[in-house]
């Protein structure tokens, strides 16, 4: 018993030691994930599938003492998504919007936030609906515009929440103004990095306080796993989100934590794939006759083109388009072949989805057309196939759609 | 159907494309959809998973609810239910009440404007002087965590009632192969299915079922949106522990009895709590709402210090949080599974220092009694 104690007692020690990889490229640090990590040696950190652990003797822990409080596959999931954007704690969840949640009860009765108002659907709803009711306000802005959310700010104003890109029509926020501006006003800064992944840009390094991600999207990315991350840059911010996440419990799994971990280990090989793809696939659609605008920050006519490319280190995979009829759009996605028609984004395979009656579906539709989410929108999630074969099968799908021209 | 074949036969077991007899693991975290004006029944995995479903559905059928809802952990099944209500709502809570529980109702749905009174639930009298105008919800758990304290859940449910209340309990203690709330008329019920249907010590999970179809669709709603939802993986692991719900528990039950009976002949035990005592204060409600007193016994040791020392002697008892496992897990409230709640509202409950909480497993009654003797005269 003695042996095994102190054994357990080192380990967990050694696991809390301090970041040896600051000074690595942030590939290079997500490949390592859990490497030399674990006590055996293995180089693929292990499953901890328990609940419980066990004190080596009373008054005494292991550093784990429940699975909600802390598990050791979650953990390298954790500290390692804080090593990769710079923050001091990084936080898993069951789900995108469980670590949004969570997010959002930092606050009380009576704040308020501001927010992009192009942005998922799902945060649409949480603070639509959900977090209304519990008397936080929330008013949606167009943050490509600093000076709209310079003018938002109220008495009561908490906290600004960008999305940046934006879902699905990826307007560009200029993240390092309104955090510099948020942090003269007291206002926290809060970035939904999903689109984006520490790998392209890393918000807490321009002034940021919290980054959020669906994990689900590019850092895991192969459409087989459903999580949430919260990295907090201040110890301060860190424990609070730490009391939220024990307190709620909506903790992610450790198989889904190790799958997370396994996705993020080609993080920069996929991205740089997909992001590769994304740019050809833009260029093409923008040149096509049933085509009225393509929404891609990559292409230069985009307004966020300059100030994305000065942000972060590439434009990322999402490309949404606007079809000149809605038959156009609905002909697109029954006839698409190689391509999925999804909901979702980020992973290897090429998804298409409708945002409108999908992803955005929980917006008012008047407020939808308002924003540009309207039945002729089409978002695609580039995938890691060979761009000829995306471009061909796009092809097929809009073939017929010309003579309407 | 006996309650012991319907958990093998709740008509989800089989996987109907191929036949599999164990439902597959649907990893996937989203759903091809063929048409555009014609959706298939999943879209995306937090909205709805094959594999969740099933368990769901499982769920569902044991308590006889109208949906089952599964989360990521017991503390998310409460968090998502306490969501059900708005700033200014009032609910009516057992004082004995888990420590995780009383922690979210009084450092966080506080913030958003939630009220709460704890009371003594084994008294109707009580819970009834506790209602106010903005009453909209009574919180039970029986047998409680960790006193073993019973609430007459038929007496909870006729309050609700006439007063236009949600009815809840924690069924977690007894799962619904020893007692089904939805059947004594309570609405809503919540699992920490980590522990007795879970079985094993290998996941977090938690359930809820909703008595009625508009309960539930509210319920759906905000898994949907919130989002803390069980991964498949886990959902999968919680469907094989439930096959052997009520093998686990008859042992559960009978090594429980057995060690109760054994400590209370121990002059170093003040008291011993287990609803399947004779001169338990509430076993005659117990027995007429349960089909059994469950694996868990608590007792009080006469001094602190031979509290601290039977804890540090223990050899078989895991020494751990939680509880309802095939192994036996001895915890110490006062500083595990209640530290999160405030200490005077502890002494005022009885959750002090004298008190152990012995989750019974598996193992041969015998051993577990001959380990405790010998940790207790050390």
């Amino acid at each position: 018993m003695k042996g095994w104690c102190i054994w357990i007692l080192q380990k967990s020690k050694s696991l809390g030691t301090a970041d040896k990889l600051s000074f690595l490229k942030t590939s290079t640090k997500a490949v390592q994930l859990g490497v030399g990590q674990d006590p055996t040696g293995a180089l693929s950190i292990p499953i901890y599938q328990t609940a419980t652990f066990c004190h080596p003797c009373f008054g005494e822990s292991t550093g784990y003492d429940y699975s909600r409080s802390g598990n050791p596959t979650r953990r390298i999931l954790e500290t390692g998504i804080a090593r990769l954007d710079g923050g001091a704690g990084g936080f898993a969840y069951a789900s995108g919007m469980a670590a949004l949640t969570n997010l959002l009860l930092l606050f009380k009765q009576g704040d308020h936030l501001i927010v992009t108002e192009d942005l998922y659907g799902g945060t649409f709803r949480l603070l639509d609906k959900i977090f209304s009711q519990y008397g936080l306000a929330a008013t949606f802005v167009d943050t490509s515009d600093s000076e709209l959310v310079a003018l938002a700010i109220k008495d009561e104003t908490k906290a600004i929440l960008l999305e940046t890109p934006t879902n699905p029509l990826l307007k560009v926020a200029d993240i390092g103004k309104i955090s510099a501006m948020a942090r003269e006003k007291g206002l926290l800064t809060i970035v939904d990095n999903t689109f984006m992944t520490p790998y392209l840009q890393r918000p807490l390094s321009m002034g940021a306080d919290l980054v959020v991600y669906s994990a689900t999207k590019f850092l895991a990315g192969h459409n087989d796993v459903v999580a949430g991350l919260i990295v907090a840059k201040s110890e301060e911010l860190a424990e609070r989100i730490y009391f939220l996440q024990n307190s709620v419990g909506a903790v992610l799994g450790p198989q889904d934590s190790w799958l997370v971990i396994r996705g993020m280990k080609t993080l920069g090989v996929r991205l740089d794939r997909q992001t590769e793809n994304a740019q050809t696939i833009a260029g093409w659609l923008a040149g096509h006759k049933a085509v009225r605008r393509v929404f891609y920050p990559g292409l230069e006519t985009h307004p966020g083109h300059l100030l994305l490319k000065e942000q972060a280190r590439g434009f990322g995979a999402v490309v949404s388009f606007e079809l000149l009829d809605k038959s156009a759009a609905e002909q697109i996605l029954n006839k698409v072949k190689l391509i999925s028609f999804a909901e979702s984004l980020g992973g290897v395979e090429t998804l298409i989805t409708f945002p409108a009656y999908q992803t955005h579906a929980d917006i008012d539709p008047l407020e939808r057309e308002r924003l540009g989410i309207n039945d002729r929108l089409l978002r695609l999630s580039v995938g890691i196939e060979d761009v000829d074969d995306l471009l061909a099968d796009l092809e097929q799908a809009l073939i017929g759609e010309e003579v309407y021209v | 159907m006996k309650f012991g074949t319907r958990i093998l036969h709740t008509g989800n077991e089989i996987e109907q494309t191929t036949g599999a007899v164990s439902i597959p693991v649907f990893h996937a975290s989203t759903f091809k959809q063929n048409k555009v004006d014609e959706f298939g029944p999943y879209e995306y995995a937090r909205s709805g998973n094959p594999t969740r479903d099933a368990l769901e559905a499982i769920i569902a059928k044991l308590e006889g609810g109208a949906g089952g809802f599964a989360f990521s952990s017991g503390m998310a099944a409460i968090s998502s239910v306490l969501l059900l209500f708005s700033p200014g709502d009032h609910i009516v809570v057992c004082e004995d009440v888990y420590g995780g529980t009383y922690r979210v109702l009084t450092g966080l749905f506080n913030r958003l404007g939630m009220e709460v009174t704890f009371v003594d639930f084994t008294d109707p009298a009580k819970i009834k002087a506790a209602l106010r105008r903005n009453t909209k919800a009574v919180y039970a758990e029986t047998p409680s965590n960790p006193l073993l304290k019973i609430t007459d859940l038929r007496a909870v449910s006729a309050i609700a009632k006439e007063n236009g209340l949600l009815s809840m309990v924690d069924n977690t203690f007894l799962t619904p192969y020893l007692q089904r709330p939805i059947e004594l008329g309570i609405d809503i019920v919540i699992h920490s299915a980590t522990k007795y249907l879970g079985g094993h010590s290998d996941l977090l999970a938690g359930l809820v079922v909703a008595a009625d179809k508009q309960t539930a669709g509210r319920i759906n709603y905000i898994q949907s949106s919130f989002g803390a939802v069980l991964g498949p993986q886990d959902c999968w692991l919680l469907m094989r522990g439930i096959k052997t719900l009520k093998a686990r528990m008859d042992m559960h039950q009978n090594g429980a009895r057995k060690l109760a009976e054994w400590l209370s002949q121990c002059p170093e035990v003040k008291e011993v709590y287990f609803p399947g005592l004779p001169d338990h204060p509430g076993k005659k409600i117990h027995d007429s709402q349960a089909d059994g007193p469950g694996g868990i016994v608590s007792f009080r040791m006469q001094s602190e210090e031979m509290t601290k020392r039977l804890l540090e002697n223990v050899k078989l008892s895991a020494l751990a949080v939680s509880l309802g496992a095939v192994e036996s897990i001895i915890s110490y409230p006062v500083t595990m599974s209640h530290a999160g709640m405030h200490p005077d509202h502890r002494a005022r409950t009885g959750v002090t220092g004298e008190l152990i909480r012995l989750s019974v497993g598996l193992e041969d009654p015998g051993d577990l009694i001959e380990d405790l003797a010998a940790a207790i005269s050390k």
